[in-house]
């Protein structure tokens, strides 16, 4: 078997090759499903009609598509320039906890406060990006340092509510004190869906996809990215724009954060209860996108059924939640093998 | 005194072990110019494999239930090896697919051993009047095995140059993707053998998340030993003896506890960055993490 490169991929090939990795991806699952002893139908029949075909189902994908909205249209451009961010799940949190810190300890005026949770989770998971792009300047793999960063972010989580911010009559459980209604969002009535959080993403990822292929910045990234040799050759700094990715990436994925706290949980809580591997399911939402902000807006919803569905495996088929790890590891292997696809046509035999 | 120092090397050996077995598997197959991240999802499934064969059969051999471990390993490295060696995917998104599916197959497929005993746990020797796993012992002859293998027999000298430069290896009549195969393969074995080590002798049970994050420290621990087995004897007992520390001091100090729970891993990244201003990491293989294609550099 042999790979002959294509001068110009076609975009339906693309298309094609991509579902092709999805229903690849779908078929491997089922079959570890048939290894643990569950029928692949029943656990598909019961993430579909508990997802797409219910109002309720739908408002929970909803609400699981905000956070991999931001953090996804975020890494899809991170993986334009070729910055590898794992560590979205550490952003996130520490945009939840900056954002909390705002809502609890700083005296603003009402209407400021939300806005000032917002910039300060952008800020927070920014921060946070930046640590891993300033130890990528001493060759440090950005993909190992924002992964273990990850796991530094869940024990500050877990100290700061069992510590100095653990809620005064909070017993057993830990959890800061409940945020002033003023830290509130709105939500769509009935649901968890915090649609201003939902409306900043649909324009983050809108905004992004015409910084990436209208902007400066957007050709640096690119040129960066696809052509590192040429990039030092037109002078562009490498480092300067890993840097800026970093920040923007981290940033959305603190602004995730915030939303769920703002939104739905209303005081920061334990990191499993943050996030529900918001940040590895983004990793996906930006490859099935690849590397097209806007296009998150359909991928990052593909995968809120995933994550929903996951959840509904737990409580219907008393699974455990890691059934999403496999979807999300099956998948992005398929995907990423199927890349080849894309680009080369495959001639059987001997060259 | 003496008995505390003696402590402390115990469980700094104990610790070691399976970051010793799962790093000088990395060696293995980045050597050879592949990059495999996912080291706490092949230690996953070879905890899960060895525990499920050693609990479901009580008379069973626990060589089998070691030989489950280094199988289920490599199987899953598998993956890896024909996602990267032969269609050419990133060998670092591979690997962290490698992690979740690993990680996720065995908190599923683990979740009916989950509690229960283990009656044949693997016996200590008594080595110079010292208690040590055999799974120690085995790791620290490996890695031995290993230094020697790849500096003085021709098969070493064979993956090594398909790390360092497929294009000449290949003219000289390598079949790199061959060569590079069987190192993941092998990488994914001892992977299995260090979640062996801790199903049957560490831990003697199964628990989801058992690996808790020893395998990204054993892939850290590579850069750290610059690709060196013997090295990495040392990298592994420094690691395990942080870990003892923080057992030691954690509930008898002022220092929260997640603070230490941190630690391993603020410590990888304070090693690497010290790694990377040493400029160690140029000691990499040189075509580490690219795919090899005849004809292209």
């Amino acid at each position: 078997m042999r790979f002959v490169p294509l001068t110009t991929p076609s975009p339906a090939r693309a298309a094609l090759v991509t579902l092709a990795s999805v229903a690849a991806a779908l078929l491997l699952c089922a079959l570890v499903f048939g290894l643990a002893g569950q029928a692949p139908g029943t656990v598909y029949g019961t993430m579909l009609r508990g997802t797409l075909g219910d109002p309720t189902g739908l408002a929970e994908v909803a609400r699981r598509t905000i956070p991999l909205l931001l953090i996804g249209s975020g890494l899809a451009l991170a993986f334009r320039a070729q910055f590898f961010n794992i560590g979205a799940e550490g952003q996130l949190l520490l945009g939840a906890v900056f954002a909390a810190g705002t809502a609890l300890f700083v005296p603003l005026p009402g209407p400021l406060l939300l806005p000032a949770m917002f910039a300060a989770g952008f800020l927070g998971g920014g921060l946070w990006a930046l640590i891993a792009a300033a130890l990528r300047r001493v060759n440090v793999n950005e993909i190992l340092s924002t992964l273990m960063l990850n796991y530094v972010a869940a024990a500050l989580v877990t100290y700061l509510i069992a510590g100095p911010w653990k809620g005064k009559d909070v017993r057993g459980y830990i959890y800061t004190d409940t945020f002033a209604p003023q830290a509130w969002l709105p939500t769509l009535s009935g649901t968890q869906v915090h649609w201003p959080t939902l409306v900043l993403g649909v324009a983050l990822a809108l905004g992004l996809q015409w910084l990436l292929t209208r902007s400066t910045f957007g050709y640096a990234l690119r040129v960066v990215g696809e052509n590192p040799g040429a990039a030092r050759y037109a002078g562009l700094k490498a480092a300067r724009v890993a840097t800026l990715v970093a920040l923007l990436t981290g940033g959305l994925a603190g602004l995730a954060g915030a939303g769920e706290v703002a939104g739905i949980h209303h005081r920061l809580l334990e990191a499993g209860q943050i996030s529900l591997g918001y940040g590895f399911t983004a990793v996906i939402v930006a490859w099935l996108a690849r590397g097209h902000p806007a296009l998150c807006l359909l991928t990052a919803p593909l995968m809120g059924v995933l994550l929903a569905g996951g959840d509904l495996l737990k409580i219907d088929l008393n699974l455990p939640f890691r059934v999403v790890d496999i979807f999300s590891g099956v998948m992005l292997l398929c995907l990423i093998s199927g890349e080849v696809f894309v680009r080369h046509r495959v001639v059987w035999g001997r060259g | 005194m003496d008995t505390l120092i003696l402590e402390a090397l115990a469980r700094a050996l104990a610790v070691g072990t399976p970051l010793l077995l799962a790093c000088l598997g990395a060696i293995l197959n980045e050597r050879a110019g592949v990059v495999n991240l996912g080291v706490e999802g092949l230690m996953a499934v070879g905890a899960l494999a060895a525990f499920a064969v050693a609990a479901s059969a009580p008379d069973a051999n626990l060589w089998m239930a070691v030989g489950a471990a280094m199988a289920a390993g490599a199987l899953l490295a598998g993956l890896h090896a024909l996602a990267t060696v032969t269609l050419r995917a990133n060998q670092f998104v591979s690997g962290l697919a490698l992690a979740l599916i690993g990680t996720g197959a065995a908190g599923l497929l683990g979740k009916r051993f989950e509690g229960l005993p283990l009656f044949n746990k693997v016996p200590d020797w008594t080595v110079f009047g010292v208690a040590l796993s055999p799974f120690t012992v085995a790791a620290l002859a490996l890695a031995a095995g290993l230094a020697f293998w790849l500096s003085a027999t021709r098969a070493g000298l064979t993956l090594r140059s398909v790390g360092e430069n497929p294009a000449a290896a290949d003219v000289l009549g390598v079949n790199v993707a061959l060569v590079r195969v069987l190192a993941v393969l092998g990488g994914g074995a001892l992977a299995g053998l260090a979640g062996a080590f801790l199903s049957l002798a560490y831990r003697s049970s199964w628990a989801d998340n058992m690996t808790a994050g020893l395998g990204w420290i054993a892939v850290a621990l590579v850069i750290f030993v610059g690709w060196r087995p013997l090295r990495a004897v040392l990298g592994a007992l420094f690691f395990g003896f942080l870990y003892y520390l923080q057992f030691r001091l954690q509930g008898s100090s002022p220092v929260p506890t997640e603070v230490f729970s941190a630690m391993p891993f603020v410590l990888v990244l304070v090693v690497l960055a010290l790694a990377g201003v040493r400029g160690q990491a140029g000691d990499a293989p040189a075509a580490l993490g690219r795919p090899y294609v005849r004809g292209e550099r």
